[in-house]
């Protein structure tokens, strides 16, 4: 055998091996989207079909008007709330990750290890091991079933990611820059504003997008704080929705592809980030 | 310049007033919802704080009972059992980061074939598991581990194999061998596994693509063979890059909550429960918040000791390249 078919036929196991995976890897998602589209709303299906005949979007339809049968709050209501909830975090993390990520990148203040150190910490605790005091908490400060008290509580677990974050891109930004400008007679707080926010524009709107998804996903806090309908989130309606034996799984496949897609559309926006971020940080902790 | 060594601490705080105020927001809500529901967990697990007590904030102090109930598995909880749930989450967190890493690298070493077409495409298709919503993919499959009417035993029909396995609902375990395993175990091992391969097969690809060509071209010269070369060149190597990503894959892993609360909900009869699945039942349904925040604390000095352990072992393996 030449070299040549060797490495052919080599190159042949290989792309074997990977196309096996891709298989496995996208099979869930096939067998969700051609169920979405299943023209006979199926309750559940009896049969393994992957390209549904006369596929249809009836499902979409369904979910887009009342997720499911009997259910109390129209689609759009879940959409607001969910855009409240998940853009209310995001919106919080940065405000007040900025200043703090700003404090930690460029001071040398008594504390700011123990500060760094504890936001990590905070990075380790699942949420469900402090989840009594924070119910306990938030009932009797009456906060618990709104959506503020939720915003709050998901703020708490995106901001040591958010202040992170925009540290490592305050520390890649020149002190000159600052420097020069402190020298000039600007403040501090006006360096601050004009000269390293506008300069991080990036790195806010990946702070701000990751905000977001946290947010968005999320629903194990909502299911657990939320009583009233009028406040559910689009997540918790997700689960809410499995356990019904009434429910299509069609109806089911087609809302769980649209709480997915804007997440899918961020992750692939942010990939770099999300790649890079996650091994960058786990080399330097 | 200042030399900070001769002034006293109190000088340093106040030169550094404008450090603090940028500090003070973030500072005020991690206090009100994570430092002071922290300091509240450990009053409060000395407590016998219960759904009654959302009225009245005033429950008795019970000492240290709590933390015996929680290890003489005396907690009013169906199915509650601590030490098999701690052997079974160690147990699960191993065999998920073993299975995650040697497919992760065997995909990303096949993807770095040279000369392989189609590369860029498989790697984007690749990733996709990690790119979905966990909870989503936790649902999807769910439903398609649904004995009668799911996709993974309609699959196993249509190559002839065994197809009504009742992988959510059977306690018993299908592998004699391993009697402490049920069906509920395979089932979410194989979702975990489809969630957490493309994380590893990433960091690889990058380990990977930093090992410079030279060293195996010095090891072709010195007559070493294609697997010479990976066991003396790429794995060594990759084990630096492996390290960090495999210690976080180790903490999620433990915590993996959204696979088996949503696949399993630790059941059938409590055979696949972890400890953030166990610690969250306390609180919905049990209500039993005092136990609730015992838990906690014992689940937190778990995971510090596990952080301590793999960092310290990770800290080993540096100093021994």
């Amino acid at each position: 055998m030449t070299t040549q078919t060797k490495e052919k036929l080599k190159h042949l196991y290989i792309h074997g091996y990977i196309i096996l995976w891709i298989i496995i890897a996208i099979f869930p998602i096939v067998w969700i989207i051609s169920m979405a589209l299943n023209p006979i709303n199926v309750l559940k299906p009896t049969t393994l079909t992957l390209i549904p005949k006369n596929a249809s979007l009836q499902a979409f339809k369904n979910v887009l008007i009342r997720p499911y049968e009997g259910s109390p709050v129209t689609f759009s209501r879940l959409l607001i709330n969910s855009l409240i909830v998940a853009g209310g975090t995001a919106f919080l993390s940065i405000a007040f990750g900025a200043t703090a990520a700003y404090a930690f990148a460029r001071f040398k203040f008594p504390g700011r290890e123990l500060g760094m150190l504890g936001f990590l910490l905070v990075f380790m605790i699942p949420t469900s091991a402090t989840l009594a005091p924070l119910f306990v908490i938030l009932t009797l400060l009456k906060v618990r079933s709104t959506l503020f008290g939720l915003i709050f509580a998901y703020t708490s677990s995106a901001l040591p990611f958010a202040i992170w974050n925009m540290k490592g891109y305050f520390d890649s930004i020149p002190k000159d820059l600052e420097e020069a400008a402190l020298v000039d007679g600007c403040d501090r707080n006006s360096a601050f504003t004009k000269i390293i926010l506008p300069l991080s524009l990036p790195a806010l709107a990946v702070t701000f997008l990751f905000g977001f998804m946290n947010g968005w996903m999320e629903w194990m806090l909502a299911w657990t704080f939320l009583t009233k309908p009028q406040s559910f989130t689009l997540a918790m309606t997700l689960y809410n929705m499995v356990g019904q034996w009434n429910t299509p799984w069609s109806n089911f496949a087609a809302f769980s592809l649209l709480i997915a897609l804007p997440i899918l559309i961020i992750w692939f926006l942010l990939q770099r980030y999300i790649v890079s971020g996650l091994t960058l940080g786990s080399v330097k902790g | 310049m200042i030399n900070y060594s001769d002034i006293g601490l109190w000088e340093k705080i106040r030169k550094n007033k404008i450090a603090y105020n940028y500090i003070l927001p973030a500072a005020i809500i991690m206090a009100i919802v994570t430092a002071y529901p922290i300091i509240y967990q450990l009053w409060m697990a000395f407590t016998n704080f219960s759904i009654s007590n959302l009225k009245n904030p005033h429950p008795a102090y019970v000492g240290v009972s709590n933390f015996i109930k929680i290890f003489k598995n005396q907690v009013a909880l169906e199915n509650f059992n601590f030490g098999r749930t701690l052997l079974f989450n160690i147990f699960w967190t191993i065999s998920n980061v073993v299975l995650h890493v040697i497919i992760g690298i065997s995909l990303a070493v096949a993807l770095n074939t040279p000369r392989l077409a189609l590369k860029k495409l498989y790697r984007s298709l690749l990733i996709i598991p990690w790119a979905v919503p966990s909870y989503i993919s936790a649902l999807i499959w769910r439903n398609m581990f649904d004995t009668q009417f799911g996709a993974v035993n309609q699959l196993l029909s249509k190559f002839g194999l065994p197809s009504s396995i009742p992988w959510l609902t059977n306690p018993n375990p299908p592998i004699h061998f391993l009697s402490f395993l049920s069906y509920a175990y395979y089932a979410c091992l194989i979702t975990n596994v489809w969630l957490g391969f493309p994380f590893m097969m990433v960091v690889a690809t990058g380990g990977l693509q930093s090992i410079p060509q030279e060293l195996y071209e010095a090891a072709k010269i010195d007559g070493a063979n294609e697997r010479g070369q990976f066991f003396s060149i790429t794995l060594p190597l990759l084990r630096v890059v492996m390290m960090p990503a495999i210690m976080l894959g180790i903490v999620w892993t433990f915590n993996q909550f959204n696979v088996i609360y949503l696949v399993s909900a630790g059941g059938p009869l409590g055979t696949t429960e972890i400890l953030v699945t166990q610690a969250y039942k306390l609180v919905n349904p049990g209500g039993i918040y005092g136990i609730a925040s015992a838990f906690g604390l014992i689940v937190f000095l778990i995971l510090l000791g596990i952080t301590l352990v793999t960092n310290r072992i990770t800290k080993a393996t540096e100093s021994a390249i």
